[in-house]
């Protein structure tokens, strides 16, 4: 199965719902979505809050499981992973970039970065190497030893991103990476998220209000209560 | 786990003030663990060295009465007895009453040889039963008053009253460390004399030719002074000195009662600090759990902190009363032949502390576990 821009799926959502329960109250928040995201491909979620940018996102990084459909991510059906091979999903395939960074504030960027790779079997020696590939690949190298209340929040955020891909993951997922940011800071994060797609071939999904950073995306979907509203085609460059 | 250390430390250690103020009660409470400890394995350890080859014989009605010394020959012609002596607890204050050691006047030919576990060269034990003033005084009293041959010790009498001046003649080595050597034995014709030869002792010391006929003896003993003016009561040197500790009442369950307030006091301490600790995480947690962390890692992560700050705290108590009690040279005024914390103090006192990281880390293991992502990323932090 192809997606709508032509390349193999990474992402395919078919017929998928969610209903949060609060208290007594059931609040649809999707309603029978269907979304298939390229390999490579660069989207952006837009839409009011409550509409289900997040919840689409924490579906595709299996955090969170649809009331009904099926979530088929990198080729696995995540309904039918169970809560430890979802972790192991998560630490294979996805990279999370949040919007307020979510650093361990105790430990200092290389540490920060260094956390996915202890779930791997990489030695002492490799998971250094791998993490200052990425600090340099984040234009944070000199900063390694530094916590994270001795960094900006864009070298917070560049920390976070360089966390997301140092395990090599072949999807990001970034909500609202920029929200925190001043215009300079939100300029240099999503030039970095571009290069990541462009260069070293990452699906990135990212949810943002920002229609400016949504312009860095191949295409745009505009959500409105839990239904796909629009979508915006762009080339890629 | 061991890749996660420098994780768990920081972590450990990312409010120090609280963690270095659990760590500190736990460090108080194993502490006091271990010396309440170590005063039932001391009384215990008084009890391993007293012989099951001897019995002692005193008067039925209390410890505090006295039968006549005339007894002794008709003790050491029963069938089974190799020999019979006296002492008497003297119960003198030398200088203050804080300096508390035992005292007894004993039997001058026999009572030594009774004891061949205590070494004096034949010299010193020759001048203990020709000079009436000689005394002989354990190592550890020597060592604790700087007793050396030849000097003078005064007691003040309070059973037996006036001022009593003994001299040193020889001081009494243990052929084990666990031997209380805190004691003073003076001839026991001194005593004799200076009360107008009042021929009145308060226990005798019986040798058993063979000690597995130690409960018929004691029986024959007894029978043999029944019915007469004082009667006796007969039983092995550990009865006799269990019942002795036992006048202090039920200490074991005392201190049992106390060791456990303390444990569980600390425990519920550790484990509001844990979960307190976890819950501040909460949104980290979910982050971990997010970046691929399973539950199980997780779990390992809170519980490694948990027993990382109660192990801490049970090292520092019980290293800290093994070392005090060892290089204080402590007995309690005395009353303690030998107080030391043992390895299985040790091993008990680490036991609880790893009993209460475990109890501590459990709950805030099992939320960290049981934690949705998607709830903690949306509501906390």
């Amino acid at each position: 199965m192809d997606s709508p821009t032509g390349g193999r799926p990474i992402i395919a959502l078919r017929g998928v719902s969610k209903t949060y329960k609060r208290d007594t109250i059931e609040v649809p928040v999707l309603a029978q979505l269907d979304l298939d995201v390229a390999e490579g491909e660069f989207l952006a979620l837009m839409g009011p809050s409550g509409s289900g940018k997040s919840t689409i996102l924490n579906l595709v990084s299996g955090i969170d499981s649809p009331t009904a459909g099926r979530v088929v991510v990198a080729g696995v059906d995540l309904g039918s992973l169970d809560q430890a091979a979802l972790a192991a999903f998560r630490a294979r395939h996805v990279g999370f970039i949040f919007q307020s960074y979510n650093l361990i504030p105790v430990l200092t960027a290389f540490q920060n970065v260094e956390l996915p790779l202890l779930l791997t079997g990489l030695d002492r020696r490799q998971r250094k190497q791998h993490v200052l590939d990425v600090l340099g690949i984040v234009g944070l190298h000199g900063r390694s030893e530094h916590y994270p209340r001795q960094l900006s929040g864009g070298q917070e955020q560049r920390v976070a991103i360089a966390r997301a891909i140092v395990s090599d993951p072949s999807l990001l997922v970034a909500d609202e990476p920029t929200g925190d940011l001043d215009a300079a800071s939100a300029t240099e994060i999503l030039d970095l998220l571009g290069r990541l797609n462009r260069e070293f071939g990452k699906s990135v999904v990212m949810v943002t209000h920002d229609p400016r950073a949504a312009e860095r995306a191949h295409r745009v979907l505009h959500l409105d209560k839990g239904v796909l509203v629009e979508s915006v085609q762009r080339d890629r460059p | 786990m061991t890749r996660f250390v420098p994780f768990i430390l920081r972590s450990t250690l990312r409010n120090k003030r609280r963690t270095v103020l659990t760590i500190l009660s736990l460090v108080i409470s194993l502490f006091l663990f271990c010396t309440l400890r170590t005063v039932i394995t001391s009384l215990a350890s008084s009890l391993e060295s007293a012989s099951t080859a001897r019995l002692i014989t005193r008067r039925s009605t209390s410890l505090t009465f006295m039968m006549p010394a005339s007894y002794r020959d008709r003790l050491a012609q029963i069938p089974g007895v190799e020999d019979a002596a006296y002492m008497t607890w003297f119960g003198g204050v030398y200088i203050d009453e804080r300096n508390f050691f035992a005292q007894f006047a004993v039997d001058p030919v026999r009572y030594l040889a009774m004891y061949p576990e205590y070494r004096l060269t034949p010299e010193e034990k020759d001048t203990f039963r020709r000079e009436r003033t000689a005394c002989i005084i354990g190592e550890k009293l020597a060592q604790k008053y700087g007793f050396k041959k030849g000097d003078r010790i005064t007691l003040r009498g309070t059973i037996f009253q006036g001022i009593w001046d003994f001299t040193v003649c020889g001081i009494a080595l243990p052929a084990t460390p666990d031997l209380d050597t805190n004691w003073l034995l003076f001839n026991g014709e001194y005593l004799n004399q200076r009360m107008d030869d009042f021929g009145q002792v308060g226990t005798f010391v019986l040798k058993l030719k063979d000690p597995s006929r130690a409960g018929d003896i004691a029986r024959i003993v007894d029978a043999t002074f029944a019915n007469s003016a004082a009667e006796t009561k007969t039983e092995t040197e550990k009865a006799f000195q269990l019942g002795f500790i036992s006048m202090l009442g039920n200490i074991q369950a005392v201190i049992y009662a106390l060791g456990s307030a303390i444990v569980i006091a600390i425990g519920l301490v550790s484990m509001n600090t844990m979960m307190m600790a976890a819950r501040e995480r909460t949104r980290e947690i979910a982050v971990l759990k997010a970046l691929g962390f399973n539950d199980r890692t997780v779990v390992g992560l809170v519980l490694a902190e948990s027993l990382l700050i109660t192990l801490v705290g049970g090292l520092l108590g019980a290293g800290l009363a093994r070392l005090v009690f060892t290089f204080s040279n402590f007995t309690g005024g005395g009353f303690f032949q030998q107080f030391r914390v043992t390895d299985g103090t040790l091993a008990q006192a680490m036991g609880i502390a790893l009993f209460l990281g475990l109890v501590s880390g459990l709950a805030p293991a099992w939320n960290a576990a049981r934690l949705r992502i998607v709830d903690a990323l949306r509501h906390s932090g």
